[in-house]
């Protein structure tokens, strides 16, 4: 592999790596020789399969990133967290209540947030975390479901937070019972959904599931991408 | 108008919105804007008592940063920040003093402040709404009066987060008067009782209503053998403890006539005159207007 960037020393694991210092985390490790069969999956900063924590030599900080996206620092040492534990009740959302009660007797814990923002220092999509968990605690579910709107549930807020809430579970409950209850269905999904059971889009799923490979990847290349 | 930081506290937005309600429209009518700032979060509830307490200081001191980035944008005219909630009160007031007090504790504190653009002063002032209405005169209230609550007998029920620790208190610890004062400037009759500063259980409430229904029995039955037909309070645990869970004291203590419990900014809205939304009576059990109808207070 040529590269003509300079090289950084990074520390997978403990194991010291000389990589070049214009790749992500991701791609120095696989430069490194690592194998990824977990904790990789869009590559794009979407799917949030990807948490890593770092600490750079000489910082007492130990931080947070997705390692898709973050590019390497000379002496970072770095290890990933394809997963983290993490309680999610389950709930039938058609008979819950948008309000505190709902939060708290889905996510007690909830309620040990000491509002130190551990959680938001950790989020690499600098979501403003503990600000969704005290809306929550206050039943204001339409502001918690807008700040933790961009979640890719990641897991980094989990692990640091010293009340051991679960954030992004928290989040998404949050942004459940907002769609439902508060801002309610949207005209246009409403719409497509119709169209969809019309049949307007049969022939050409039809045509999609006949597709050859090749033809699969001439289309998929030549898209129209919206970037509106 | 003056404009005067607010910190609401989370029980002001659920159980105790008639709390809210009825403040934001009396403070209105007495010139005075509250000022919420966009992010807050929980006051930090119950002052730690152990040393080791500096992670119970985080969201305290927090709060007030936010009161402080309100005066740096100039969006209030005052360092003071007004609550309501006796406990939200209470937990600033007392984390405002440890940080101004403690340097090796405000180190700490500071230390551990993640993802602040500044770091908090130590410059704001943490008073209770009655405190405001102290400070502005009550002869001021007595102005903003249409509808003199003659007639009617009110307990001032203090608790303990309003008045104690001294120096943290908006009164004299032992010797209160903040509330008798409202009451005369509102045309209402205030009735003392022995029991007005005693605990009202707090949140034993939440596994032990046995204790705060034996409490609760004393401290509305003493009001009730003074003369007094309601008691007004500044905490919304309070107010549940002695409102809605006359239920549980019923259980235990078969002679027992339930009496209203309502927030002082209730009865300061009825004496305005600003009507139902203001007033929020619907929010309190047992109901207080069949009472205040009977006074004639409120119309049919």
């Amino acid at each position: 592999m040529e590269n003509n960037a300079e090289y950084v020393t990074i520390y997978v694991m403990g194991k010291k790596h000389e990589v070049p210092g214009d790749l992500t985390i991701m791609k120095a490790m696989e430069y490194a020789g690592h194998q990824f069969t977990r904790g990789a999956g869009c590559r794009g900063g979407f799917c949030g399969a990807c948490a890593t924590i770092y600490r750079k030599k000489g910082s007492y900080k130990l931080e947070g990133a997705l390692a898709c996206q973050k590019i390497v620092e000379d002496g970072m040492y770095i290890a990933q967290i394809p997963f983290s534990p993490a309680e999610k009740t389950t709930y039938e959302l058609d008979e819950l209540r948008p309000d505190a009660n709902t939060m708290l007797e889905y996510y007690p814990e909830l309620s040990r947030c000491l509002a130190c923002n551990t959680c938001t220092k950790a989020c690499p999509q600098d979501i403003m975390v503990m600000d969704y968990v005290q809306a929550s605690l206050r039943g204001d579910i339409e502001q918690a479901a807008k700040l933790s709107f961009d979640c890719i549930s990641c897991g980094l807020c989990a692990v640091r937070c010293p009340a051991e809430i679960v954030p992004y579970n928290v989040g998404q409950l949050a942004r459940r019972l907002y769609a439902k209850y508060i801002d309610g269905p949207s005209q246009h999904v409403l719409d497509r959904v119709e169209e969809v059971e019309e049949g307007k889009y049969d022939e050409e799923i039809t045509r999609l599931m006949k597709a050859s490979k090749e033809e699969l990847s001439e289309l998929y290349n030549n898209r129209e991408i919206d970037l509106k | 108008m003056t404009r005067l930081a607010y910190y609401p506290g989370c029980t002001l937005k659920t159980k105790a919105k008639n709390f809210e309600d009825s403040t934001l429209a009396t403070a209105e009518k007495l010139g005075i804007e509250l000022v919420e700032p966009e992010r807050w979060n929980c006051c930090g509830t119950v002052h730690s008592l152990s040393t080791d307490d500096v992670m119970h200081h985080l969201a305290p001191v927090r709060n007030l940063l936010r009161m402080e980035e309100l005066r740096d944008a100039g969006k209030v005219d005052s360092r003071q920040v007004v609550t309501l909630c006796a406990m939200c009160y209470n937990t600033l007031k007392r984390s405002n003093t440890v940080f101004n007090t403690d340097s090796d504790r405000r180190k700490k504190i500071r230390d551990n402040m993640y993802k602040e653009e500044k770091e908090y002063s130590g410059n704001v002032e943490v008073v209770h709404y009655l405190e405001t209405l102290r400070e502005m005169g009550w002869d001021k209230v007595k102005e903003a009066v249409v509808k003199p609550l003659t007639g009617l007998k009110v307990a001032p029920y203090y608790g303990c987060l309003l008045l104690r620790p001294r120096g943290t208190g908006i009164d004299d610890t032992d010797n209160p008067t903040i509330m008798e004062d409202l009451l005369e400037a509102l045309g209402a009759e205030a009735v003392g009782f022995a029991y007005s500063q005693k605990c009202c259980g707090s949140y034993n409430t939440v596994h032990m209503k046995d204790v705060v229904a034996d409490l609760a029995y004393k401290i509305l039955n003493h009001a009730a053998e003074e003369g007094a037909e309601m008691l007004i309070t500044a905490c919304p645990l309070c107010e549940y403890n002695l409102g809605p869970m006359q239920s549980e004291v019923e259980k235990k203590h078969p002679v027992f006539d339930s009496i209203p419990v309502v927030y002082f900014t209730q009865l300061m809205a009825l004496a305005f005159g600003l009507g139902e939304e203001a007033t929020a009576f619907t929010g309190n059990t047992p109901d207080p207007r069949p009472l205040l109808r009977e006074k004639g207070l409120l119309e049919e």
